[in-house]
């Protein structure tokens, strides 16, 4: 973690070093500099960037078979996929530690994936089963997983960031060191909630990592066609003296320590920050949208050609850290798991009809 | 039994609960230095600390939200809003979040919170500042609605709110801040969900909460005098509400009329007249009567506004309908 050279002094008199993210090359470049060490990341070993990559392709995949369970009509209601933003998600969850929190969006099978959800209990709840995380209630877009200390899954646009204030300040209150880090998409900057939350973290100084990931549209309109200062957040948080990292988004492992070094200024500081990550879907909003009636394909396209599935595993061979084997052995591992998250979701029960009743109150 | 006032047993039951358990805070606009728009925690702050005592911004969907996250996470927060009518700033997170979190996350989370709130018109604010949220929020499953009309019933109904394990939307009528009553002095606590027979009688069931109760009980005297025999109710809690009391009521008077200080259109009454004649038509000699606000945005205008809000002849009037029949 870079420290500032000089000390800032917040609205609240809160003094605090200034966070710049993680050393420059660390997000450019693809995060591939080959004349760095030869290890590929410093910080982080071999078998766990193969678990990241791992996890990556277990997203991809389970995301393409919701898909084909939506056209066979296993999965219903609106199903948002996370397919080309799986580097995202991976970066930033796997740096976590498991009694830190996550709070999300609606688009959030890929964080779950990334946390380590039980992928059939992720598949049983896409399938209304009873099965599911949550019972067949919640759906695909209201994944929680509490052991895991993964909160939601809110289908509200903007709506989860006061929440994750919420979890923030009660660490604070308990003297823990617990980080809680909330996703959003550029969608939600425009939300009351988010200006709202901004604000009472900075004020407050509560320990939590705002976590963008900019895909550039929400649903439909381009960023720049709904938001005055377009895609360019660089110094939006200046009036709340929040420090910004913008990383590439495409690139995990450039995600992965921007955000490392988020958590351990948090953690240490407890002070809010602010990670805007560059990404881009390569589908559509959700499952009913083509997604080509807004975009180029060309731009579309540009983006696919830095699919994190393709770069990541280019990496991971350059450096002599997994083979073509080796991603075959992966790749069957993650099939498997896939298939059988599907049979597991095909052969659970629905929900009996009387525990529509169960559940509301405590 | 020593006699305080509304505005004194709300703030002893808020003061015992921080006192009691440190998972217990509080927070909403000017609740710490300022005291309370409506002193109900004047000196808090001085006494517990600005930790337990949290003055927010004018923000209410972000405290109202954080309140939830800080409940989700282990915490038992007390939100005050300023008026139940700023509810609606907030309405997404109290609804979608607060009551729908249990439910969306087959049960996982519970929430723990209470929201208080001043209700209720009669003091010239206008259509923004004299509503009546409590009765839109009682129809939302996953979340209580307690409204006391007397400072007994507020301590012990705020503190069996505070211990739930659910969201609680505790409404204040604004009126009744300064009104005295007798609060026991041995501990007790209030179910929510259970009425009281403020006045037993024969003839007629009358029904209310909150500040409505006073309104009935002046209907009562008024009837008495013609020889009519009332029985009035005081629901105490709309969400949920006692259904086997107010029926076995309706059954011994054969008659009833239920009453909202709230706007009369959609008001709680209009689903608790519906429930009850389902339940004792059979008992019944003639339409529940149902007296409310008039369905008009609030007046400024004090002779306006007192030509909206429901009266004790209002009432009166509509009992004299049902007992016609």
């Amino acid at each position: 973690m870079e420290q500032a050279e000089k000390p800032r002094i917040s609205a609240t008199g809160i003094v605090r070093p200034a966070f710049t993210g993680s050393a420059p090359q660390a997000s450019s470049n693809n995060g591939f500099d080959p004349t760095r060490s030869q290890s590929l990341s410093e910080s982080i070993d071999n078998s766990e960037l193969l678990r990241m990559y791992r996890l990556m392709l277990l997203i991809r995949r389970f995301e393409e078979t919701c898909g084909q369970h939506y056209s066979l009509g296993h999965v219903r209601g609106f199903l948002h996929l996370y397919v080309g933003q799986e580097a995202t998600g991976i970066g930033a969850i796997t740096a976590l530690e498991p009694r830190d929190y996550i709070v999300t969006h609606y688009r959030d099978h890929g964080h779950a994936i990334a946390r380590g959800i039980d992928t059939n209990r992720i598949m049983a709840e896409m399938f209304g089963k009873r099965t599911g995380l949550s019972k067949g209630k919640g759906g695909s877009m209201h994944i929680f997983d509490v052991a895991k200390r993964f909160m939601g899954g809110h289908a509200i646009v903007g709506a989860q960031l006061p929440l994750a204030a919420g979890i923030a300040l009660a660490q604070q209150y308990m003297n823990t060191d617990v980080v809680t880090m909330v996703f959003f998409g550029d969608g939600a900057t425009n939300q009351g909630t988010f200006h709202e939350t901004l604000n009472l973290a900075s004020v407050w100084q509560l320990p939590v990592i705002f976590f963008m990931e900019n895909n550039l549209y929400g649903m439909g309109s381009a960023v720049g066609r709904v938001r005055h200062r377009g895609s360019d957040f660089s110094d939006a948080m200046g009036a709340y003296d929040i420090d910004v990292v913008s990383v590439d988004g495409m690139d995990v492992l450039a995600v992965r320590e921007a955000t490392q070094a988020a958590i351990d200024n948090v953690r240490a500081h407890g002070s809010p920050i602010f990670i805007e990550a560059k990404t881009f879907r390569f589908v559509g909003h959700s499952f009913a949208d083509p997604g080509d009636q807004y975009r180029e394909r060309s731009e579309v396209d540009l983006w696919r050609r830095r699919d994190p599935l393709s770069t990541y595993p280019k990496q991971l061979i350059e450096y002599g850290i997994a083979t073509e084997s080796d991603f075959e052995k992966l790749s069957a591992s993650v099939d498997d798991e896939i298939a059988a998250a599907v049979e597991f979701a095909i052969n659970s029960p629905d929900p009996d009809l009387s525990e529509a009743f169960d559940d509301i109150y405590a | 039994m020593p006699e305080i006032t509304f505005r004194e047993a709300i703030t002893q039951g808020l003061a015992e609960a921080i006192e009691s358990d440190d998972s217990v805070f509080i927070m909403g606009e000017d609740i710490g230095e300022y005291g309370g728009a409506y002193s109900i925690t004047k000196g808090f702050i001085e006494k517990y600390g600005d930790k337990r005592i949290k003055d927010t911004p004018i923000s209410e969907a972000a405290f109202v939200g954080a309140g939830i996250g800080a409940a989700s996470a282990g915490l038992r927060p007390i939100v005050e809003l300023m008026s139940i009518s700023f509810s609606l700033v907030a309405f997404d997170q109290i609804v979608n979040m607060a009551a729908n979190i249990r439910y969306m996350s087959g049960g996982q989370i519970k929430v723990p919170m209470v929201i208080r709130a001043p209700t209720g018109a009669g003091v010239q604010l206008g259509a923004t500042h004299s509503q009546s949220f409590e009765t839109w929020l009682s129809e939302v499953p996953g979340m209580y609605c307690a409204c006391p009309s007397n400072p007994g019933d507020a301590l012990g109904l705020l503190r069996t709110a505070i211990k739930s394990d659910n969201p609680v939307i505790f409404a204040e009528h604004a009126h009744l801040y300064g009104s005295r009553g007798e609060v026991p002095e041995t501990y007790y606590e209030i179910p929510l969900g259970e009425a009281r027979v403020e006045r037993a009688g024969d003839d007629l069931t009358l029904v209310s909460y909150g500040y409505g109760v006073h309104i009935l009980r002046e209907a009562a005297e008024a009837m008495s005098e013609r020889g009519i025999d009332c029985e009035v109710i005081d629901l105490r809690s709309i969400s949920p509400v006692d259904y086997a009391t107010v029926v076995a009521s309706v059954q011994k008077t054969g008659r009833a009329v239920m009453l909202d200080t709230a706007r009369r259109n959609g008001g709680a009454m209009a689903e608790i007249v519906s429930e009850v004649q389902e339940r004792a038509m059979d008992w019944l000699d003639g339409p529940i009567m149902r007296v409310g606000s008039k369905d008009v945005p609030w007046p400024y205008n004090r002779g306006l506004e007192q030509d909206i809000l429901p009266t004790a002849a209002d009432v009166v009037a509509a009992a004299q309908k049902v007992i016609k029949f």
